[in-house]
């Protein structure tokens, strides 16, 4: 079981923020633009000064290398970046044809050239991208942001299904509250760096 | 078969500079005054240290020769810092420079002074201050090279860093590749210098001692010595100022630590 427990954080103007997520729950967050939702989940990846206590399970996020809760505790930011020319180079296991035919690609997908990619096709590999280290908890900013309508479905039910098999939770970013009513168990919104419950 | 140069040779060659200065403030390149301040340090600090050069080889006071030299190395760490773009804050940016010259050029020049050359007393400043010059001189080079190659490349791709430490990277693998290209970037000019040496260009040291005299193949064989010591010294003095560097840009969580260097000068 991956539960993720955060207490008394804290980090810019915003906190202290305390919080549970359990197993397979997908939590909402909204909020306006610049309200510390994106700073919320750096924070907890690790990637952003904070003070207080997060735990994976029993794991403290300070008593291990940060590159290795970063792998379990995995941030797709709303803009991802590529390095290489094409998609494959920035992928460890090369087989994934399954995975990209659930997102709407095809193996051969994995060829192109990352110039040519659009913001949507960056998100969804971006997605399989941060899976492939096998996270416990998933930090999703407005993942769906540039996507239509079916891809946006299509990208919902993958990651439902990646929780329930790895039983892993997942914080998700979005401001279409249609979205996260669809999809998520509990909704929050930032809102002068606090963390209200809305559902 | 020695020919003087007349002032009016110097200002023919000051004029080819000053020129240059000119069309790059024209077209907004932005190096003039850089320039300018350039040639008249090089003018005043060539004609100070021609003066007193001979009182200097003259000295016989370790304690004198080793002051020499810690000057050396300290300008030679200043230097660096001023052709940087971004810095690091507070004492770190010269104290990596410095030391890394230090490591470098300094052991190296003690090493070739007492190993190869044997010059007697080892620290004959004859010997010494030339040498430990040619390799701050280089060394300097590659180092302010690698160095601002480093920090800027850094700097500019900051989301890829941050996408890599994201996919759970080390801060060493999120960082190094832009250590390579730095590497790269500080090891280049040496490496031209010894791939043209002898086809393009004469090295000034040994054509020297072959107009004064000396036996062609023993100034060529200076001139090897020499080259190698350049080369090991600057590519250590690069190594250690990138490793250092990229450490200090990162924190004890492995997050790019920006806030730890100045703002850009204009």
């Amino acid at each position: 079981m991956n539960s993720l427990s955060i207490t008394k954080l804290q980090f810019l103007h915003c906190g202290p923020i305390d919080l549970q997520l359990k197993a397979t729950e997908i939590m909402g967050l909204s909020g306006a633009s610049g309200s510390g939702k994106s700073r919320f989940l750096r924070a907890l990846a690790d990637l952003d000064e904070h003070k207080g206590e997060i735990l994976l399970d029993d794991i403290n996020q300070q008593a291990i290398a940060a590159h290795l809760w970063r792998q379990k505790v995995a941030l797709l930011s709303a803009e991802t970046s590529w390095w290489f020319d094409t998609v494959v180079e920035h992928f460890m296991m090369k087989e994934l044809a399954e995975d990209l035919a659930a997102l709407g690609f095809t193996q051969d997908s994995l060829r192109w050239n990352v110039s040519r990619l659009s913001s949507g096709e960056k998100q969804r590999f971006g997605l399989l991208r941060i899976l492939q280290n096998q996270p416990d908890v998933l930090l999703l900013d407005e993942p769906t942001a540039n996507l239509d309508k079916n891809n946006t479905r299509l990208f919902e039910n993958f990651v439902m299904e990646y929780l329930s098999k790895h039983s892993a939770c997942a914080v998700w970013v979005s401001h279409d509250h249609e979205q996260l009513q669809r999809i998520s168990q509990r909704e929050y919104k930032i809102e002068d760096g606090a963390l209200i419950n809305v559902y | 078969m020695f020919i003087e140069l007349s002032p009016f040779d110097l200002s023919l060659a000051a004029i080819l500079v000053l020129a240059l200065g000119m069309l790059s403030g024209y077209m907004k390149l932005g190096i003039s005054k850089q320039l300018y301040i350039a040639a008249a340090r090089t003018t005043v600090q060539l004609l100070l240290i021609g003066l007193v050069l001979k009182t200097l080889f003259a000295s016989t006071s370790i304690a004198f020769i080793l002051l020499i030299a810690f000057i050396m190395i300290s300008v030679a760490g200043w230097e660096i810092l001023s052709r940087q773009q971004r810095k690091l804050k507070g004492w770190w940016g010269f104290g990596i420079s410095t030391g890394s010259l230090f490591v470098s050029s300094f052991l190296i020049t003690l090493l070739c002074l007492s190993i190869v050359i044997q010059a007697d007393p080892w620290y004959s400043p004859q010997y010494a201050i030339p040498l430990l010059g040619m390799l701050l001189g280089n060394t300097m080079t590659g180092i302010a090279l690698g160095m601002d190659r480093l920090i800027q490349n850094a700097w500019q791709q900051r989301p890829v860093i941050e996408q890599r430490l994201m996919l759970g990277q080390t801060a060493d693998e999120a960082i190094a590749d832009i250590r390579r290209e730095a590497m790269r970037a500080g090891m280049i000019p040496i490496i031209n210098s010894m791939a043209a040496a002898g086809l393009v260009s004469l090295p000034g040291m040994m054509t020297g001692q072959i107009l004064a005299g000396a036996a062609p193949v023993e100034a060529v064989k200076y001139q090897i010595l020499i080259m190698f010591m350049i080369t090991s010294g600057t590519g250590l003095g690069v190594i250690s100022v990138l490793w250092l560097i990229s450490k200090r840009l990162f924190d004890e969580r492995e997050r790019l630590c920006f806030k730890r260097l100045l703002k850009e000068k204009t």
